[in-house]
C-alpha cells in the first residue's frame, strides 16, 4: 500500500513538473516578442523592463523557467497588464464557484444515477432498463454546450422563470437563493452529462455483482432485497463509480467554461474565456496552470480513495 | 424460493447478432453528412455568406427551408457548410491521432520490453494531463487561429488515447495460437503485423475511432461556443450555436437547426460505434 502511494507520488510530482513546464513554454509559443505580444505595440520601457523582469525574459530560457517557477512557487503568478490586478487574486476570486458548480452538479448526478442504475441492474433488458438505457445513450450524443443553451432557450426565455438567464449570478454571500436559482441550469447540465457516465458505469457493474456467487448466498440465506442491493452489491460497485468519477473531474471543469461563458458566471471558465478574447495572456497562463494541477491533484485523491476502498487495486 | 428464481440474472437468449434497421438508417444519415460536406459547393444552396437583409431572422418557409439568421444568411446552407469544419475536424484529428497512436500501441504490445515500458509510462503520463484545458492552452497562445491547427492540437492530443486502446487490443491478440503458430513458421515480424495482428484489432479500432470522431466534433463544437475555433464568417455547427446567443429570444430556430444536425450526427456514430463493438463482440477487451 506504502509502496503503491509512494509511486503514485513519484508520478504526480512528474506530472506536475511536466504541467509546468508546458503552461511556462505557453508563453513562447507567441508570434514574435512576447513583451510586445503581451504589452502591445504601444508599451511604455518602463512596462517592458517590468515585464522582462517579471519573466526574466532576457535569460537563456532555462533560466527564464527556474525565474517563472521559483515565483509561482511563492505564490506569484504575475500581474495582468489589462486589469492592473495580480494573476493570483483573480484566481483565488474565482476558483470558489467553480467548486460550488461542480459540488451542486455532481449531488444532482449521484442521486439520479445511484437509485435508477440499481433499479435497471435488477432487471437488465426490462422496460425501466430499456428506457433507461435508451434515454442515456440519446443524452450522451448531445454536448453540455448545447444543453444549457436549450434549457436556457426554454426556462428563462420562453417560460420567463427569473435568475436563470444570463448575467444572473450573485454571490453566495451576498444572496444564497439568488445565488442557488442562477447556477440551477449550469448545474443541471453538468450533473446530465455525469449522470449518463455513472448510471452506465454503475448499470453494467452492478449487472456483473449480481450475478456473483456471494450474491445467491446473500439471497439463500433469505436476506432482504435491499440489503442485498445496498450492502452487497452496491459496495463493490461503487468503486468503479468513484474511478469514474475522479476521471470525470477534468471533463466538470471543461463543462463549467461553456455554461460559466454563455451565463456569465465569473468563476475560473468564464475568467479564462475572457481573458482570452482579451489576449490577456499572463492570467491564461496562471489558470491553465492552477486548474491543470487541480485535475491532477484531483484525480491522484479519487485513486488514493479507490485503492482505500479496494484494496486489490494498490497490489496490481 | 420462487422469488429466487425470479431475481436470479436473465440469461440473454442466444440469437443470432444483427445489426438491425437502426444501424443501417445511422449509416445513411453519416453518408448523407460526408457527401453534403463533399459536394456542398455543387448543391443547390445559397451562399452560406450571401446576407439578404430583406430576410432578416425569418422562420422555416420554402424559399428557406430552415429560416435565416439575424443577417439574413441561410441557415439550411450554413448547416450543411458548417458540417465541413466539423468533418474535417473528426477526420482530421483522427487521422493524426491514429496514425501515430496505432503503430506505436501494436508495436509495443507486439515486442514488449523495454520500448513498451518506456512508451506505456510516457504515454500515462500524458494521459494524465488534463486533456482540453491543454487543447484551449495551446490554442489560444498559437495564434494566429486556423483550422489546421486545431486539427493538429487536438489530433495529437487524442494520441495517448488511442495508444491505449490499441495497445491493450493487440495485447489480447499477441498470444493467440495462430501468432505463436506465424512465429514458428518463420513469418517476418512486419507480416505478422499487418497479416496476423492487424484484421484482429480491425473492429475494435474501426469501433473506437468512430466514438473518437463524435469525441473530437463535441470538443471542436466546444471551442467554436467559446469562439476558439475557425473564425467567423466561416460558419461551423459550434459557431452558429454560439452566434445564436444573443437573438435566441427572437429566432429559436438558429439555436434548434445547427443543435440538431451536431447531435444527430453524434448520436448516429456514437451508435454505430456501439454497435460493432457488440456485433464483433469484444469484451475480452477492456475499453
Amino acid at each position: 500500500m506504502l509502496k503503491y502511494v509512494l509511486r503514485r507520488l513519484i508520478m504526480l510530482v512528474g506530472i506536475v513538473f511536466i504541467i509546468s513546464v508546458g503552461s511556462f513554454y505557453l508563453i513562447h509559443l507567441l508570434p514574435g516578442d512576447p513583451a510586445t505580444v503581451i504589452l502591445g505595440t504601444g508599451a511604455s520601457p518602463a512596462n517592458r523592463a517590468i515585464l522582462y523582469k517579471q519573466l526574466g525574459l532576457n535569460k537563456p530560457i532555462i533560466e527564464q523557467y527556474f525565474v517563472w517557477i521559483g515565483n509561482v512557487l511563492h505564490g506569484n503568478l504575475g500581474t495582468s497588464f489589462i486589469s492592473q490586478t495580480s494573476v493570483a487574486s483573480t484566481i483565488r476570486a474565482a476558483y470558489p464557484i467553480d467548486l460550488e458548480l461542480i459540488f451542486l452538479s455532481q449531488v444532482l448526478a449521484f442521486a439520479a444515477a445511484i437509485p435508477l442504475a440499481m433499479r435497471s441492474a435488477r432487471k437488465p433488458n426490462g422496460l425501466l432498463d430499456r428506457l433507461l438505457s435508451a434515454g442515456s445513450f440519446t443524452l450522451l450524443s448531445i454536448p453540455p454546450f448545447i444543453i444549457i443553451v436549450l434549457l436556457v432557450l426554454i426556462v428563462s426565455i420562453k417560460l420567463g422563470v427569473a435568475n436563470t438567464g444570463p448575467s444572473s449570478f450573485v454571490s453566495f454571500t451576498s444572496n444564497w437563493r439568488v445565488n442557488l436559482t442562477s447556477l440551477a441550469l449550469p448545474s443541471i447540465t453538468l450533473a446530465t452529462a455525469s449522470f449518463v457516465l455513472y448510471f452506465r458505469v454503475l448499470r453494467s457493474d452492478m449487472i456483473a455483482t449480481l450475478q456473483e456467487e456471494f450474491i445467491t448466498m446473500a439471497r439463500s440465506k433469505g436476506l432482504s432485497q435491499r440489503r442485498i442491493m445496498w450492502r452487497h452489491a452496491f459496495r463493490p460497485s461503487s468503486v468503479a463509480l468513484l474511478g469514474t468519477a475522479g476521471v470525470n473531474i477534468g471533463g466538470l471543469l471543461a463543462g463549467g467554461f461553456v455554461v460559466q461563458y454563455l451565463l456569465g458566471i465569473p468563476g475560473l471558465g468564464y475568467t479564462l474565456i475572457s481573458a482570452i478574447a482579451s489576449s490577456d495572456y499572463l492570467l491564461v497562463q496562471g489558470i491553465v496552470l492552477v486548474v491543470s494541477v487541480g485535475v491532477v491533484l484531483i484525480n491522484f485523491f479519487f485513486d488514493f480513495l479507490t485503492s482505500l476502498v479496494d484494496p486489490r487495486i494498490s497490489r496490481e | 424460493m420462487s422469488d429466487l428464481l425470479d431475481q436470479s440474472p436473465e440469461i440473454e437468449p442466444l440469437r443470432e447478432q444483427r445489426l438491425g434497421p437502426l444501424f443501417w438508417i445511422c449509416v445513411g444519415w453519416l453518408s448523407l453528412n460526408v457527401l453534403g460536406a463533399i459536394f456542398a459547393n455543387v448543391l443547390p444552396l445559397v451562399n452560406p455568406l450571401y446576407q439578404n437583409y430583406n430576410a432578416i431572422n425569418a422562420g422555416p418557409s420554402l424559399h428557406h427551408l430552415f429560416g435565416t439568421d439575424d443577417l439574413g444568411r441561410d441557415i439550411l446552407s450554413r448547416v450543411v457548410f458548417g458540417s465541413r469544419v466539423s468533418l474535417a475536424v473528426g477526420s482530421g484529428a483522427m487521422l493524426i491521432g491514429f496514425g501515430i497512436g496505432m503503430p506505436l500501441g501494436m508495436l509495443a504490445a507486439y515486442r514488449r520490453g523495454r520500448l513498451d515500458t518506456i512508451l506505456t509510462a510516457v504515454m500515462y503520463v500524458l494521459l494524465a494531463f488534463p486533456a482540453i484545458i491543454a487543447v484551449i492552452a495551446v490554442i489560444s497562445f498559437w495564434t494566429p487561429r486556423t483550422l489546421f491547427k486545431i486539427i493538429v492540437v487536438i489530433g495529437l492530443a487524442s494520441v495517448p488515447l488511442v495508444y491505449r486502446v490499441i495497445r491493450s487490443a493487440t495485447l489480447a491478440v499477441a498470444t493467440k495460437d495462430y501468432v505463436t503458430a506465424a512465429k514458428v513458421q518463420g513469418s517476418t515480424d512486419r507480416r505478422i503485423l499487418f497479416r496476423e495482428l492487424l484484421p484482429n484489432i480491425a473492429p475494435i479500432a474501426v469501433s473506437f475511432l468512430l466514438i473518437g470522431v463524435a469525441t473530437v466534433v463535441t470538443l471542436e463544437g466546444a471551442l467554436a461556443f467559446l469562439g476558439l475555433s475557425v473564425n467567423p464568417p466561416t460558419p461551423s455547427w459550434g459557431n452558429m450555436i454560439n452566434e445564436s446567443r444573443t437573438v435566441m429570444a427572437q429566432n429559436p430556430w438558429l439555436v434548434i437547426f445547427p443543435s440538431l444536425a451536431l447531435c444527430l450526427f453524434l448520436l448516429c456514430l456514437n451508435f454505430i460505434g456501439d454497435r460493432l463493438r457488440s456485433y464483433f463482440d469484444v469484451t475480452e477487451v477492456k475499453l
